[in-house]
């Protein structure tokens, strides 16, 4: 689950994590309210969208309007906030459809000396999380990687124990902060590990992560990531999730708890199991097709969430076929078969439907299909299934 | 021959008084007691707060090490819901079984990675979690794969995803290859027991001619298999990547399974694979007969 950067920084706050002050708008005249409150000269009003590259990104109602905007004005803020809010942000992470804006964070203007980058994930190889950081603040750790590693220094540390003070020294130093920089480092570093472990964080990333020119160490921005298991124990976290940044039918499927990954394509899946889920997509697309999504059923799935998830599939517009490749291990094949004859009652086929069938079961399975007299191909195995999925798009 | 689990193997169920729980157990008990008939290879389990009762004639105890000291039990197979499943985990370490299977799903990464610390130095060792247990046929399972589709004989599996185990287990059949050991290590980020130490137990075990490995987009742990494979593995090797087509970014349903910053992608994954002389399918239907091909050129 993701949050918004207004909403991260209020978590980091709350947990000694130094913010530059900052308000929540909805409207211009509250972004003129803010520009007030902060006091000036300078205020940063930022578009609240979960896509990141809000900077350099335009709106497609107004082309040359930025998405995060430096103002010197109470006045220049109202201007701004009535071109962003209720317009539609394009970023090289939204697509081309863009995304709403709904919300605008004003925050104060720093005196900034250094930018830097700052991430936290899981390692998995390392076997616990790791605090990276980067002299090339505001700069995308990927590229920075392939082109100056060595201006990236990263450092494993004990998810229960935390950062040490000396590790915080050790980044310090290898970025060259002054003795002022070294000693905020010491606080800054370790608390933000600490945020990232006792949120069930799986991504932290502040970029630009600022030192200003008295050596105060801010976060000018904050993406989080957290960990979808562990949300059972933090209702906190729950309760900022924001479902308009959502794919509705990914909300409707998980909400069914099926995991549903929408493609471009126009082969709609159901399996079981997320490896076969990923294996079926891959072998359409070697006999030639585009799976239209990713659908795993999981292995305790009951006859109610599958006939969901044939719902999910055939509102998808694109969908001109439908492959259901089944291994019945926990799950059983006449399950998987008395969901599919009851969609076709409930919701209606009107798409060539290719069954694939194994393992728990099947014989009934197999039998059940026959004896409905409905127009299905079965399949005897996967090759065998995707080559007929693929050719029943050109019938 | 075979790894992990064999004649000795005695197991409990934890959270066996749960529906999965109970219902798993009993389908590793019938299948075991059609393996080695006459032998309980399958003593019991453990629920805080219920022992001493009974469920459908398995004992049910408050500890797992008094579930150890009253059935001898060595093994635990785990079905402990996700909050609670890294205390359970730790619990089994604790009381000595020699082998843990997780196949609870859902588990905080952040809890296993206090369980790797816990256990670091513990003798256990941990399958999964979120896996579909380890089997090897004609001895016992330990899991929730259907028994039937695994025949017994000389080929090592080693998968992150559970159906597509089966499937790979179903093609070996029509090639007629079957199995010594077929172990699911689990989809989540952070787990037990990892590629590389069972590609060394295959190696070793006389019992396995040949490995099928199975992998999944996300991290890099298979392009270590493949490190290891190229300098220490002399038996024939056969691969499957699954996620080709997964765009970046969005997780395929395993918490795994998720390619991030430019890497943990298929295509490298297989490159590096064949780079170590893996034979490697390109389709997921042809995993039976690449395994088939790379016993053949052996």
């Amino acid at each position: 689950m993701k949050i918004h950067e207004y909403q991260a920084k209020q978590l980091f706050k709350a947990a000694g994590v130094p913010v530059p002050q900052g308000i929540v708008v909805k409207s211009a005249e509250e972004a003129a309210a803010a520009f007030t409150t902060l006091g000036g000269p300078i205020a940063v009003v930022k578009s609240q969208i979960h896509a990141g590259g809000r900077g350099k990104g335009t709106f497609k109602e107004h082309p040359a309007q930025r998405g995060v905007v430096l103002v010197k004005s109470a006045a220049e803020a109202a201007e701004n906030a009535a071109r962003m809010l209720g317009s539609t942000l394009v970023t090289i992470q939204t697509g081309d459809d863009g995304k709403q804006v709904n919300t605008l964070f004003v925050e104060q203007g720093l005196k900034i000396a250094r930018e830097l980058y700052l991430g936290i994930v899981v390692d998995r190889e390392v076997g616990g999380p790791v605090l990276i950081m980067s002299s090339e603040g505001g700069m995308d750790i990927e590229e920075v990687a392939k082109h100056s590693p060595e201006k990236i220094v990263a450092e494993p540390f004990d998810a229960v124990a935390g950062l040490y003070p000396y590790q915080a020294r050790k980044m310090a130093y290898a970025l060259g902060f002054d003795a002022v920089g070294v000693r905020n480092a010491e606080k800054f570093l370790p608390q933000i590990c600490k945020f990232f472990v006792a949120y069930d964080c799986s991504m932290v990333e502040i970029n630009p992560l600022i030192l200003t020119e008295d050596s105060q160490l801010l976060a000018l921005d904050g993406k989080v990531t957290f960990d979808d298991n562990a949300l059972f124990r933090h209702k906190d976290v729950v309760a900022l999730r924001d479902l308009s940044e959502e794919d509705p039918a990914e909300v409707r499927a998980a909400d069914t708890g099926l995991s549903y990954v929408k493609l471009n394509g126009n082969i709609g899946c159901l399996v079981n199991g997320a490896g076969l889920a990923m294996s079926t997509m891959d072998l359409i697309k070697l006999h030639g097709g585009e799976p239209a999504n990713f659908l795993d059923v999981g292995g305790g799935a009951n006859e109610d969430q599958v006939t969901e998830a044939f719902r999910i599939i055939l509102a998808d517009k694109n969908v001109k076929a439908v492959l259901v490749n089944i291994f019945g291990g926990i799950m059983k094949c006449d399950i998987i078969v008395s969901a599919l004859l009851n969609a076709y009652e409930k919701v209606g086929f009107n798409v060539p439907l290719v069954v694939r069938l194994e393992g728990t079961n099947v014989e009934i399975a197999r039998e059940m299909l026959k004896a409905s007299g409905r127009d299905i191909i079965s399949a005897t195995d996967l090759t065998d299934a995707a080559q007929k999925v693929v050719k029943s798009l050109g019938a | 021959m075979s790894i992990l689990v064999s004649k000795s193997t005695r197991v409990i169920t934890q959270g066996i008084t749960g529906n999965s729980g109970l219902f798993h157990s009993q389908q590793c008990r019938a299948y075991a007691a059609e393996c080695q008939p006459g032998v309980d290879v399958f003593v019991g389990g453990v629920t805080p707060g219920k022992g001493g009762t009974t469920v459908d004639g398995f004992p049910v105890f408050n500890s797992v090490r008094e579930a150890q000291e009253k059935t001898g039990a060595n093994t635990s197979m785990v079905f402990v819901p996700p909050p609670f499943c890294a205390d359970a985990i730790l619990e089994a370490a604790d009381a000595g079984m020699e082998l843990i299977v997780v196949i609870t799903e859902g588990i905080p990464v952040m809890d296993m990675l206090r369980v790797k610390r816990g256990m670091a130095g513990s003798k256990s060792r941990l399958i999964g979690p979120n896996c579909p247990g380890v089997i090897t046929p004609g001895i016992a399972k330990i899991g929730i794969m259907p028994g039937y589709i695994h025949k017994p004989g000389t080929i090592g599996i080693i998968s992150k995803s559970g159906t597509l185990t089966y499937e790979a287990a179903w093609q070996l059949g029509r090639v007629e290859l079957g199995q010594s050991t077929a172990v699911g290590i689990g989809g989540d980020p952070i787990n037990g027991t990892n590629y590389i130490e069972l590609l060394e137990m295959f190696q070793n075990d006389p019992g396995t001619e040949g490995i099928l490995v199975i992998g999944e987009i996300g991290g890099s742990a298979e392009q270590l298999a493949a490190e290891y494979i190229k300098s220490y593995v002399t038996k024939p090797v056969a691969g499957f990547i699954a996620g080709q087509t997964a765009p970046p970014g969005k997780r395929m349903g395993h918490a795994g399974a998720i390619i991030s910053g430019g890497g943990g992608g298929a295509a490298e994954k297989m490159a590096a694979l064949r780079a170590a002389g893996v034979i490697v399918s390109d389709s997921p239907g042809g995993m039976g007969d690449a395994m088939k091909k790379a016993m053949q050129k052996a």
